[in-house]
């Protein structure tokens, strides 16, 4: 096959084996089914059928964009159907489940590793089995054996889809206000009421059924989001056989109208309107998961991985920007080179140029420094799930925490970054439909908003994560920072010195964390939480890059100078620009809570 | 019904290929190594049948160690055994000796009626191996075949050459060698990628397979290649300007190539 445009395999095995090692999982009992062959067979699979199957129709199901026919069902581009048959028939939906559920046991990490393939090819398709996953993790986690036989199987066989249903139009970042009820029926179901919004493949024909996972609150609960459930709401109720039956009391309201992500529909959903009547009575029929009132802490238990999700789709889009804008580059000639300007000389390749190399470095150390982050937090879930000592585990879980909302925010802003850079060195050609590089903006532009906003991700980093436990969290990142730098610290040249750049940075992070939270007024800790993530997240990214730099040392070859080029620039462009963020945080600035909203 | 699928590593397309300038034989570390496409069509022939009617589908290859990898990867496609056939004795052996090893090891699959092939390796492009082989094992040969049906012991097949269609109809035992157009090969499946890691693969020498060192190899090849050159890069062609006439010029330019 050609040099892909979509992802590089080059770069996944660099950092899958030669920074995380990851053939190491297997010497642990639940992996141990798996092998480097059986890694790379899969990554190749998914290379093929993301090439074959999701590139293919990207361009189409973003020109023709979901709508409601005739007959109020929805209408996707076929293709659609045949690629996501094409994956749940290779088993892909599968493949980090346990093998009693049909499923392959896959690191984490790896699975990760082969989906961005997927995300990168077409995010819009990829989406119904992504939130399918999320969906089915779940109600593994949280649902009782009855509701994981019932929902999970099919799911994993990609007979069903999943959705997850938390907004709703007066309720997006604040949950507390979510309104849908759930009333308890004597033989132990529910009956839902309400109206959701965004939901991601919330109505489509794609599957036999469609299960809906239901945030809604059960009538005479505790207020806010303390008195908030979880439902599995199916679109078809099942018969005795386990096959989709009754129709539920759930319908299509209308279709939202989006940017990008136009391959995936996202549907408001009204709940309990009486359109169907099921057992005879109006009231959508809902199943409880696990116990009332813990709907959102069960959400959160699953938040961690979803955002990591988010973010490594940020980084699939940036990344394959960032192959396409390498490729026009050098293959687009304009210009010659300063100092050589004879019109005689033939003209160069945008690749010549030193601003076309800052804007494919700085698109580089973004995407490939996203794509280090998530596959190392996913292989923080890994080690949380099955690391040998209880410590190891309690270890990774609690780095995951501290890390995930940087993981989620970071490439959603730079990856996003990335692709505006990529439109950029394409020049007027990028800003047209005529190139890929266009939808890819349009569809990153979503990953600030979902799964929490950036704004909400900063409360989360400032507000919670680096304080829980009395900053347990912050220092094991400090520490785990630390034991990076001492290594890099022993080879001199650049790794030192980037070694002894970054020591600097983390040491001023540790210090305004003190500063903001030592006011002992949150409003003012909290007002300027947006640059303090966005610092740590430069931060955190320097140090995959300084990681990555360790794993490159003493190879040689265009692969690992290229890395050694992007360490470089980060260091050198990207890591001072949080010298004046955290001077502005140190500086408690009220510009913010002081310009009130009639300024305005 | 028991198949053999001869299956080969083949240098990938898209790489620059290049033969070594000591022997003229392929210089396999300047290129990446894939199952040849046209040997997948193969396996998923020979799958689509054993579905059908069961049996056992046994793939074979001659080749170096790293051949493993497209051995892998049609055990995960669903083959059920592979036979693999490595040893340096085998480097620069011509089609006729190539032919003669694997109608050996053909012969070592117990209850072997037919075998399928691509009908020419990418990188080779003899296309006369599956022929051969059905020479020497005394069997029928149906070729370049783009339909392939199994009923009892016929096989009856269409046959696609430049010249037109040839329905073809044979009895077991029999070598086939399909063309692109005979299926659509399927993915390997996730559980097929694990179930393979257990599947056997019994990998021999030559003197393991009973065959001498001195049918094979370069020395004792048939054929040699005395020379090569790269070829000529594209010249730039001929423009042509369309003031009104332009369709009149493009004819006249496929007439003079004897085009039309
Ligand atoms: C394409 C798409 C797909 C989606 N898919 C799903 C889905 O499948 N399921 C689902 O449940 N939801 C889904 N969502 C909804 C998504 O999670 C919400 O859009 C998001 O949580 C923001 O809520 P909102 O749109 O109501 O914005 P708002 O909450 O109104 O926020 C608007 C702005 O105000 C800021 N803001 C809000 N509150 C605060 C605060 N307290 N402090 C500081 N700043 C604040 C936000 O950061 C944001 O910038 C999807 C959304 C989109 C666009
Ligand atoms: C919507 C739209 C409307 C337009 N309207 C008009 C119009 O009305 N009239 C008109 O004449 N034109 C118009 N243009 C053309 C516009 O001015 C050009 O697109 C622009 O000048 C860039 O040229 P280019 O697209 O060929 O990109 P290129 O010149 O190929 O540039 C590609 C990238 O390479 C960089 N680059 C190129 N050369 C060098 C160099 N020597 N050194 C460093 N970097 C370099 C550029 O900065 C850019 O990032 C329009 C373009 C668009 C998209």
């Amino acid at each position: 096959m050609p040099a892909s445009l979509i992802m590089s395999r080059r770069d996944l095995d660099f950092l899958l084996h030669e920074w995380l090692d990851v053939v190491s999982l297997t010497s642990r009992p639940y992996y141990a089914e798996h092998s480097r062959e059986t890694f790379d067979a899969v990554l190749d699979l998914a290379e093929q059928m993301a090439t074959k199957h999701f590139a293919t129709h990207n361009r189409r199901a973003d020109a023709h964009e979901p709508h409601v026919g005739p007959d109020g069902r929805v209408v996707l581009v076929p293709e659609v159907a045949a690629a996501l048959e094409a994956f749940t028939g290779a088993g892909l939906l599968a493949s980090d489940f346990d093998e009693d559920l049909g499923g392959m046991q896959l690191p984490a990490v790896v699975s990760r590793a082969l989906h961005v393939w997927f995300q990168a090819a077409n995010v819009g398709t990829s989406s119904y089995p992504f939130l399918t996953m999320a969906n089915a993790r779940l109600l593994v986690a949280h649902g009782s054996p009855e509701l994981v036989d019932t929902w999970v199987r099919p799911m994993v066989r990609g007979r069903f889809f999943g959705t997850m249903c938390l907004s709703e139009p007066q309720a997006g970042s604040s949950l507390a206000d979510i309104t849908t009820r759930a009333e308890p029926r004597a033989d132990g179901t529910y009956r839902l009421t309400g109206n959701k919004t965004w939901i991601s493949g919330g109505d489509h024909e794609l599957s036999e059924n469609i299960v809906h996972l239901v945030l809604a609150k059960v009538p005479g609960g505790p207020p806010g989001v303390k008195g908030i459930s979880l439902f599995v709401v199916p679109k078809f109720l099942l018969d005795e056989n386990g096959d989709p039956g009754e129709r539920n009391d759930v319908v299509l309201a209308g279709l939202n109208h989006k940017m990008g992500y136009r391959g995936t529909t996202n549907a408001l959903l009204n709940f309990g309107e009486g359109v169907h009547r099921p057992g005879g009575q109006a009231g959508a029929v809902g199943f409880l998961v696990g116990e009332e009132n813990q709907g959102l802490a069960q959400m959160f238990h699953m938040m961690n991985e979803a955002r990591v999700g988010v973010g490594l789709g940020a980084t699939a889009l940036g990344y394959t920007g960032h192959l396409h804008s390498v490729q026009y580059a050098r293959t687009r000639v304009q210009g010659r080179p300063i100092g050589a300007k004879d019109p005689a000389t033939p003209q160069v390749p945008l690749i010549e140029h030193p601003d076309v190399r800052r804007m494919l470095l700085a698109q580089k150390s973004y995407v490939e420094g996203g794509l280090a982050l998530g596959l190392y937090c996913a292989k923080l879930g890994d080690d949380q799930r099955t690391a040998a000592t209880p410590e190891e585990r309690a270890a990774a879980g609690l780095l995951l925490d501290v890390l995930t909302p940087v993981a989620k925010s970071w490439p959603s802003q730079w990856c996003l970054e990335a692709n505006s850079l990529a439109i950029q060195v394409h020049g007027g050609y990028g800003y047209t439909r005529d190139h890929d590089v266009e939808q890819m903006y349009r569809d990153n532009r979503l990953n600030p908003i979902h799964e929490g906003t950036h704004g909400i991700q900063a409360l989360d980093l400032l507000g919670r994560k680096v304080v829980m436990r009395d900053g347990a969290g912050l220092r094991l990142l400090l520490d785990t920072v630390a034991a990076t730098t001492a290594r890099a610290a022993a080879l001199d040249g650049e790794p030192a010195e980037f070694a002894a750049r970054l020591d600097a940075v983390f040491a001023r992070i540790g210090a305004t964390t003190r500063r903001l939270h030592g006011t002992g007024d949150p409003r003012l800790a909290l007002a300027n939480a947006t640059p303090y993530l966005e610092a740590v997240g430069h931060a955190v990214v320097a140090w995959t890059w300084l990681e990555q730099l360790l794993a490159a040392h003493g190879r040689t070859g265009a692969f690992y100078e290229g890395k050694r080029a992007a360490a470089r620039y980060f260091f050198r462009w990207e890591l001072p620009g949080t010298g004046p963020q955290l001077d502005l945080l140190d500086s408690l600035d009220t510009t913010l809570l002081d310009a009130a909203p009639e300024v305005f | 019904m028991n198949i053999v699928v001869l299956v080969k590593q083949v240098p990938d397309t898209w790489s620059e290929r290049k033969l070594t300038d000591a022997d003229h034989t392929l210089d396999r570390d300047s290129a990446d190594a894939v199952l040849d496409e046209i040997n997948e069509r193969a396996v998923e022939e020979a799958l689509l049948i054993k579905e059908a009617q069961g049996g056992e589908v046994t793939v074979i290859t001659m080749g170096p160690d790293r051949a493993t990898d497209a051995i892998r990867k049609a055990l995960s496609m669903g083959a059920d055994k592979a036979v693999h056939l490595s040893d340096p004795a085998l480097h620069g052996s011509c089609a006729v000796q190539t032919a003669k090893v694997l109608a050996t090891l053909v012969g070592t699959v117990e209850g072997a009626e037919l075998v399928i092939a691509g009908n020419e390796s990418t990188d080779g492009r003899a296309g006369a191996v599956p022929a051969m082989i059905a020479e020497i094992l005394g069997w029928a040969q149906l070729t370049q075949v783009r339909k392939l049906e199994v009923d009892g012991t016929t096989v009856r097949a269409e046959r696609e050459t430049d010249t037109g269609i040839a329905n073809l109809e044979a009895s077991l035992p029999a070598v086939v060698s399909v063309n692109e157009k005979i299926n659509e090969p399927r993915y390997p499946s996730f559980k097929g990628i694990m179930a393979a890691k257990k599947k056997p693969v019994s990998t021999l020498t030559i003197a393991d397979a009973g065959i001498d060192a001195s049918e094979v190899g370069l020395a004792n090849a048939t054929t040699t290649v005395l020379e090569a050159a790269p070829k000529p890069p594209r010249t730039a062609g001929q423009r042509v300007e369309d003031d009104g006439t332009g369709g009149t010029k493009v004819a006249e330019f496929l007439v003079g190539q004897k085009l039309i």
